[in-house]
């Protein structure tokens, strides 16, 4: 019986998600808007590096490796480089929320509105 | 000359990326040193875009792989699937890369006199460069991951630019728009590539396309990038940030952003065709592109004809067009399992969908500049408040005249032949999808000619009676849009049998895809 299940972090990723969605679908918000798209960002960077994860694989260093199954370090880098394209993703956010902000003096996405029909 | 066209696809995505960031420096020494630079930079992408295409209408598909002895090394020896960086140019990918490449130029071109003496016109190159890379390196990209990196690329420099004119309120909303709808489909992108990944160990396309099961993992990773990819090329029901982000985009970056939603739409005919070619059999994919279609043409054009604001009024229309698009794309998606009708229809409606695409990016561009050389001189975007232009903006009205024929369907311009292909081929697939498709076509006619009379025709406005005509570069910049209209139009057999039909039998033969990647595989 192991202490945690194999697919706890497939439940917490499918959590963030989900949470994720409600938030961008339904906050008004937009500093929270982004809180969601930050959270969707965990929940599929999660998702992708517990895709990776192998019980009492080594780490994929060819040096005085120890026996036994290496890890495939690909899901790793995928989200390395996916958690950097997420901060620039999120600040270039934060940097139109604080322009809308100068504009309109607010950050609910219904009072700052200028587009519509 | 070898050298360049064996590395061309690898060039084409680099130098942009690296002038990007060269720009920022250069604007230092002034304006006029780096408006050169840039379009030097862009001249000598032209000229490897041009022989790239030569080279695949020779020679066919090309691979290029990052890092081997030989570019066409894909699987290395002792291996059973590609292990590194694959580019993988065939004609569907060359087609999109030379929409991108003439729309850029043509925003460029036009870009130089519209934005002189305002501020932050390095950055604006840059960002220009940027998307460009972007949307170079989704055309060719042969891996998942890749298409998901390039795609934010692109969507991050979207957005910036959008949102160019900060002091605006409503340019920086559109640009806000563009960015969390990027960001939110990228990440479901990368979710389906995550179940993608799981299941085959591969994130090369042609690797998955070759090992793919159709388990219920893959149906949803297919939901997931459909959705995802349908939100990008603003798609109704999921196209609410379409009219918003073109409308606020400066002139020079509409067109580009534009072009790089019907990356997005390439993207999703990448995926179907290619990963999912073989099980795409039951016609119920078909179906659900071609509903998505007709949507987006009858709700798009219904939300443009009541529109005052010119440019908002084009946008709903990119929409409605983009429908005749998937419309031409799902029939011959839905009929890819029956060989006699895709023979006798099947092909022609893609072929016409796929025709569209570059017809579409070429006139909905030049009527963007259009709209936005008036913007330039008059600064106002709303129809009520235009009269009479056309005394002192010849040459915007004659640009406009071109493009709001073409859109309508109007011969000798280029919509015309391509939605006479859809027409043709869709009424023999079923007669009421064609009348729709006219009828559309139709009310385009009606909208697009109604802001011509308010805006160009009527008395003169004592307001606009010292109005000028816009600077050359932005006649330049939409005369080469204009022309290639016209040409299309007036010789498609040439540019259907040239670019356009070895574009749709690269998407329906998705077999020549994969083994180009994984041939030595028994």
């Amino acid at each position: 019986m192991e202490l945690v299940p194999a697919n706890f972090p497939f439940l917490a990723s499918a959590l963030l998600v989900g949470v994720a969605f409600y938030i961008i679908l339904f906050k008004r918000n937009l500093i929270k808007l982004i809180m969601g798209v930050a959270m969707l960002a965990s929940g599929v960077n999660l998702f992708i590096v517990a895709l990776g994860y192998r019980a009492g694989g080594n780490a994929p260093i060819y040096t005085d490796v120890p026996p036994g199954p290496m890890v495939l370090s690909v899901p790793q880098a995928l989200t390395l480089t996916s958690i950097v394209i997420n901060v620039a993703v999120l600040a270039l956010m934060l940097t139109m929320v604080v322009h809308i902000y100068r504009h309109t003096g607010d950050v609910d996405s219904e009072k700052s509105r200028k587009l519509k029909g | 000359m070898d050298f360049l066209t064996t590395n061309s696809p690898a060039l084409i995505v680099a130098i942009p990326l690296v002038a990007a960031f060269i720009i920022p420096l250069i604007n230092r020494t002034g304006d006029r040193v780096r408006n050169t630079f840039t379009i030097a930079v862009f001249a000598l992408i032209s000229f490897l875009v041009a022989i790239l295409a030569v080279n695949i209408h020779t020679v066919g598909i090309r691979i290029y792989t990052f890092g081997a002895t030989a570019a066409d090394l894909a699987v290395p020896q002792g291996y059973i699937v590609p292990v590194r960086i694959i580019f993988e140019v065939d004609a569907m990918s060359i087609f999109m890369g030379i929409i991108v490449t003439v729309v850029t130029l043509a925003a460029l071109i036009y870009s130089l006199h519209f934005l002189k003496g305002k501020t932050g016109q390095g950055r604006f190159y840059a960002l220009m460069m940027l998307l460009y890379a972007g949307m170079m390196g989704l055309a060719f990209t042969g891996d998942m991951f890749n298409l998901f990196v390039f795609l934010e690329i692109a969507s991050i420099a979207g957005a910036a630019l959008a949102s160019y004119r900060t002091n605006l309120a409503d340019a920086v909303e559109g640009g806000f728009k563009y960015i969390v709808i990027s960001a939110v489909s990228a990440l479901l992108v990368l979710f389906a590539i995550g179940l993608l990944y799981a299941q085959y160990d591969v994130l090369s396309i042609a690797a998955i396309a070759h090992f793919i099961q159709y388990t219920h993992l893959d149906m949803i990773a297919l939901g997931l990038l459909g959705a995802a990819f349908v939100m990008k090329l603003a798609g109704v029901p999921l196209h609410m940030w379409a009219p918003d982000t073109y409308t606020v985009a400066p002139a020079g970056s509409t067109p580009m952003i534009l072009a790089a939603s019907y990356m997005s739409m390439y993207a999703l005919y990448r995926v179907t065709f290619t990963i999912y070619g073989g099980f795409i059999n039951t016609g119920a994919i078909g179906w659900t592109v071609i509903i998505i279609g007709l949507l987006s043409m009858f709700i798009g054009v219904m939300m443009a004809v009541h529109q005052t604001d010119i440019k908002r009024m084009m946008a709903y229309h990119a929409v409605s067009q983009g429908g005749y698009m998937l419309l031409g794309l799902g029939v011959g998606l839905a009929v890819i399992a029956d060989p006699a009708a895709l023979a006798s229809y099947g092909r022609d409606a893609m072929n016409g969908g796929v025709f569209h695409i570059i017809n579409h990016v070429f006139y909905k561009a030049l009527l963007f500049m259009a709209a936005e050389a008036i913007f330039f001189r008059i600064g106002t975007r709303d129809t009520n408040k235009m009269g009479g232009l056309a005394r002192n903006m010849k040459w915007t009205a004659g640009f406009y005249i071109i493009g709001a024929l073409a859109i309508a369907g109007i011969p000798p311009f280029n919509g015309f032949a391509s939605k006479l292909l859809i027409y043709e081929s869709v009424l023999k697939f079923n007669p009421v999808l064609a009348v729709i498709a006219m009828f559309v076509s139709l009310v385009t006619l009606a909208s697009f000619a109604k802001v011509f009379y308010s805006a160009f025709t009527g008395p003169p406005m004592p307001a606009y009676k010292e109005v000028k005509e816009v600077p050359r570069s932005l006649i330049v910049g939409m005369s080469i849009l204009a022309v290639l209209c016209i040409f299309f139009g007036l010789f498609p057999g040439l540019i259907v049998n040239t670019i356009v039909a070895p574009a749709t039998d690269a998407l329906i033969n998705h077999a020549s895809y994969i083994t180009a990647v994984m041939g030595a595989v028994p």
